[in-house]
């Protein structure tokens, strides 16, 4: 309650944009056609400040190919793997992006199941993240053969067994979920830009609005079906993405490695995907309500809310880390003990443990959780640290626990003996993050980023979640 | 009713019995006559009996026991019938002289940074004293590695070994995360050339690897096929490895063969890492009345490797020789 009344204080002191938001009354009582109109000159012309950030981001993926066909070719001698450290920031990568897609998994499903409707123009942001994010994360793990050209492998000699068969298809299915439920999505919005009658598109993006709209008239029936698919999509989503999310989990919990061997790691993984999810809508949302000048849309008491979740999430992941690393340490094991002792060398691991500490947990809940430095922007800038945090954790998951096996590390190279990435992993790295900005810049190039047709229905609001037998019930 | 029943089944019984006499009889004898009639052209072996007797037997079919062609993938995939083999470290008898390792490392065309037999310096409590402990691949029952891998590399076979297909393996080195012992190791890249064509490889003779695969000790799958000791046990100066097969119950070390049971009882044998359930058929046995002092095997050790001993050594200034 106490927070509720602090929020609304803030948006209201908040000069940024406007007025005491009342979201009841912001878009729909315009004409229907009216918000569409606004996104259509950047649809129809592309800028050339956009086609400067595609130059930009191919080139760096292109970097990234060439870095990717030269590991082909050399081995992967050229990164910075070997035998202790088998996994590298790849797998960190891996984990990272595959915990990005939370945002949309959790977030946008959520709000379709619940009826919310004030976040109605986040959906899409948040599919979006799901769906780039996957598409960048799950080649990070293949990243990690050493031979690409016998990946069909994994399916002609699968065994059901290993955990890395069960990533295989989890993430698939979540891909081919999320990817339907973010078309789904669009529907209204492909058909909506198909009737602007002079949209000035080359003829084939025309045809593609045309198909992809499925002849969607907005007829009684139409809408009752898609709603349906909406809310079917949403509710096979969300335990998929758990499910999902447990299983890359078991990648680690599966081993008997002190760092790994831990019954926490399913929902804990779980947590840190749904916290850098959040964290990264917020930035996406901060970076399109600049750019597209959407302060109508998406509005600071968007931000307010969003703020009190990343707290919240704050607070879970600090109870789940706290949780993670009190029981290693009560009872020191021997191999638990080393590694742990790691994380306090500051020749080791002790600056990367304190930073993600610091940007993960105690900056979030100082920053916004205490009312003196909350605004938007710094909501905006602590979810970027928040990302880099758990990018970072997922690092610390990686890479110390596979430094630090069970016989101590004596007879092998001194230079393998500790792991740091070679420019070929960092140059996919960014290619990852490039082809994740890609997608955006693209996507929004081929329909409006906030969801128009969404926002626009104010039916939804009034329909029920469970059907019933009694009517009125 | 119930006694009628019963002297009808003994006279079964009796029937059945004298008919089973006749049919082993005219086996036996049938058996005898064929043995009679090959006599001429058989080679007669001496063999000696549990009871002290020297007896002569036909010389066994060599390629009956051990087979004379390489084996077929089935064949390296499901093992050899009847062999269960184990392998045994006398810790008291290791002095780091690293010919295991060099012996190994030449029998696999091994690159020289890539060791499938490791020696550690090992010390079990602040009080204990330091010891050499050679570790192969442990060739686990319940395999950690095994279980992880996504298409099928890596098996269990039904004579206790733990082999790699690096014709079947994608390379993304689960199994060197899950191996607890540090078993796995990875070809980073192009593996030193060799004489081997790639078409004569084999799971159970490992050469010639293969670039991008995980790669690991074989217990010399193939060598044992042959009836042969492993490269490391025939390298080992100190005679401190020993190979064998539990089912015949003995291991060897290429100069004494010893009852495998026998041996592991009265030296008080144990597996490494037991606690992890991992179910080794690798046995230590600890190292007490030591033949060497561990300082003798630093000197084998490269000078800028030495420093990693350092904890483990400093302040140790006893003699764990008997």
């Amino acid at each position: 309650m106490k927070t509720d009344n602090v929020n609304t204080d803030n948006v209201r002191t908040d000069s940024v944009h406007t007025d005491n938001v009342d979201l009841e009354n912001v878009p729909a009582d315009k004409d229907n056609t009216d918000l569409i109109k606004k996104f259509v000159p950047s649809i129809e012309r592309p800028s050339r400040q956009w086609y400067a950030w595609v130059t930009v981001l191919s080139a760096i993926v292109l970097f990234g190919i060439y870095a990717l066909v030269r590991q082909i070719i050399d081995g992967q001698i050229i990164t910075g793997m070997r035998d202790n450290a088998v996994w590298g920031i790849y797998t960190a990568n891996f984990v990272f992006f595959m915990g990005l897609s939370y945002a949309g998994a959790l977030i946008s499903c959520t709000f379709q199941l619940l009826r919310i409707q004030w976040g109605k123009p986040l959906l899409r942001i948040a599919e979006l993240i799901t769906v780039s994010s996957l598409i960048v994360g799950a080649p990070f793990i293949l990243f990690c053969l050493g031979r690409l050209d016998r990946i069909h492998y994994l399916f002609t000699f699968g065994r059901i067994q290993s955990p890395i068969t069960w990533d295989v298809i989890a993430i698939t299915t979540d891909l081919v979920f999320c990817i339907a439920f973010l078309y789904f999505t669009h529907i209204r919005d492909f058909a909506k830009l198909r009737d602007i009658p002079d949209l000035k598109v080359a003829p084939w993006r025309k045809k593609m609005y045309r198909i992809l709209a499925l002849d969607y008239k907005g007829t009684p029936l139409q809408k009752k079906y898609l709603h349906q698919a909406h809310d079917i999509m949403a509710a096979i989503i969300i335990p998929t993405a758990i499910i999902a999310y447990s299983l890359l989990s078991w990648l680690f919990g599966m081993s008997l490695r002190p760092g790994w061997h831990s019954t926490i790691f399913g929902p804990y993984f779980v947590i840190t995907a749904t916290y850098s999810g959040l964290a990264l809508m917020i930035v996406i949302m901060w970076i399109y309500r600049k750019m597209q000048k959407l302060e109508d849309q998406i509005t600071n008491l968007h931000f307010n809310y969003l703020a009190f979740g990343l707290v919240l999430m704050a607070l879970f992941y600090g109870y789940f880390s706290f949780s993670e690393y009190i029981t290693e340490w009560y009872n020191l094991t021997e191999t638990s003990a080393i590694l742990l002792a790691k994380f306090f060398d500051f020749s080791q691991y002790a600056w990367l443990a304190f930073i993600h500490i610091l940007l993960a947990i105690v900056l979030p809940v100082i920053v916004i959780g205490l009312p003196w430095f909350r605004s938007i922007n710094s909501v905006t800038i602590i979810s970027a640290l928040v990302v880099i945090g758990l990018w970072i954790k997922r690092y610390l998951i990686v890479v110390p626990t596979l430094e630090t096996p069970f016989i101590p590390i004596q007879d092998i190279r001194e230079d393998w003996v500790t792991y740091s990435p070679s420019w070929v992993e960092l140059a996919l790295t960014f290619a990852g993050i490039a082809l994740m900005i890609l997608i955006f810049v693209i996507a929004s190039k081929i329909a409006p980023i906030i969801p128009v047709a969404e926002v626009e229905d104010k039916h939804d609001a009034s329909k029920p979640i469970l059907k019933f037998k009694t009517q009125g019930a | 009713m119930k006694k009628e029943d019963n002297r009808s089944n003994r006279r079964k019984f009796i029937a059945n019995t004298l008919k089973m006499g006749t049919v082993l009889a005219a086996g036996s004898g049938s058996a005898l006559a064929s043995n009679l009639s090959k006599k001429e052209d058989k080679e007669k072996i001496k063999v000696l009996t549990t009871d002290g007797r020297v007896i002569e037997v036909d010389k066994p079919d060599d390629c009956k026991i051990y087979p004379c062609e390489p084996p077929k993938p089935e064949e390296a995939r499901e093992g050899i019938p009847g062999r269960s083999f184990v392998y045994v470290v006398d810790l008291s008898k290791c002095a780091n002289a690293r010919k295991c390792i060099e012996g190994c490392q030449k029998g696999h065309n091994l690159a020289p940074d890539m060791e499938w037999m490791k020696v550690y310096l090992m010390k079990d409590n602040p009080e204990g004293s330091p010891y050499w402990f050679p570790r192969m691949c442990l060739h686990c029952d319940n395999p950690p590695c095994v279980k992880v891998c996504p298409v099928g590399a890596t098996y269990k076979r039904q004579d206790n070994l733990v082999l790699i297909d690096n014709e079947r393996c994608i390379g993304c080195k689960f199994c060197v995360a899950a191996c607890p012992y540090s078993v796995r190791v990875f070809n980073w890249e192009k593996p030193p050339a060799t004489d081997v064509p790639a078409e004569e490889y084999s799971p159970e003779t490992s050469v010639p690897a293969q670039i991008g695969t995980v790669s690991k000790c074989d217990f010399c799958a193939d060598l044992a096929r042959t009836g042969t000791l492993p490269y490391c046990v025939r390298s080992c100066p100190m005679g401190a490895l020993y190979f064998g097969d539990q089912n015949e119950d003995a291991v060897s070390n290429g100069t004494e063969t010893r009852r495998f049971k026998e041996l592991i009882r009265e030296r008080s044998g144990y597996r490494y890492l037991e606690e992890l359930g991992t179910r080794p058929n690798t046995y230590y046995l600890p190292p007490v009345d030591r033949m060497f002092d561990y300082r003798d095997g630093l000197k084998n050790i490269p000078e800028e490797k030495q420093k990693i001993y350092d904890d483990i050594i400093n302040g140790d200034d006893q003699t764990y020789m008997q």
